[in-house]
């Protein structure tokens, strides 16, 4: 839903959902990156805060989002992660890629 | 399909049941549900629940996007295979899609035929890190099966020891 996307700034917020799988990270792509381009921001910030499942999709999908804004010098940021999905990000070897913030 | 069934032994299955279903994106999310309903009378952790459904997830995409390309067929099936023996739970994932030339290569990690649909290449990966045991069957344009294992909870093997 386009609710879940927010620009503030040069940040794009996406509220990602309950669970991120493969039929949904097709979906958080497309609408990501098209906020990504019409309105210009430079940095991403996936907030994890009602996600209870995720898969390698998810991971793709933060991926993706890097390669696309990482030449232009810009970050992904993770909010709200918990354990499980910071797991998950340490077995893909994205620590170095993705800035985890506390709230 | 790649013939892996071999003479099965019943004596130690305690539970078993067959799932066929379309390989559309959203029978993903209906794999896990199932496989959780039915490690449920386990008593599974929080941690071994994720395990699993992460795992079959992971095969189950494998089967629908890879194995069948991501063409959204409802004539094109997966099959996912459930089994306890006390504690211990094999789920198979049989796809007879395009299947595999080199199944070491797929399971390496960051390894994908598919980049441009975004895929992370972790699938095989995070099956091997949540479950004990991983096998893969595969044969070119015969499909592929994905067999794991994995011990569940303390909760059922006290209950399956009373």
């Amino acid at each position: 839903m386009d609710e879940d996307y927010k620009v503030i700034d040069n940040y794009l917020m996406i509220r990602m959902p309950a669970e991120v799988d493969h039929h949904q990270s097709v979906d958080i792509s497309k609408r990501a990156d098209r906020y990504i381009v019409s309105k210009q921001v430079g940095n991403v910030v996936f907030d994890f805060e009602r996600t209870t499942f995720m898969d390698s999709s998810g991971v793709g999908v933060i991926l993706g989002r890097y390669r696309k804004i990482s030449c232009f010098g810009g970050k992904v940021y993770a909010v709200n992660a918990g354990s499980r999905i910071r797991r998950l990000l340490l077995l893909s070897g994205l620590e170095n890629i993705v800035e985890l913030v506390e709230k | 399909m790649i013939e892996v069934t071999e003479k099965k032994d019943y004596r130690l299955v305690t539970n078993e049941m067959r799932l066929e279903f379309a390989a559309v994106s959203d029978n993903e999310a209906f794999a896990r549900m199932a496989v959780s309903a039915f490690i449920a009378p386990l008593n599974p952790t929080l941690e071994e629940l994720s395990d699993v459904k992460t795992a079959v997830s992971e095969a189950v995409t494998n089967a629908i996007i890879h194995g069948y390309g991501n063409r959204g067929r409802v004539t094109d099936r997966v099959q996912m295979n459930c089994e306890l023996r006390g504690s211990i739970l094999e789920v198979e994932v049989v796809d007879r899609g395009v299947g595999m030339e080199d199944v070491n290569r797929a399971m390496e990690p960051l390894f994908t035929t598919r980049p441009e649909w975004e895929r992370s290449g972790m699938g095989f990966a995070f099956m091997e890190a949540f479950m004990d045991e991983l096998e893969v069957f595969s044969e070119p344009e015969l499909g592929t099966t994905v067999r794991m294992y994995k011990k569940i909870g303390l909760g059922g093997w006290i209950v399956s020891e009373e």
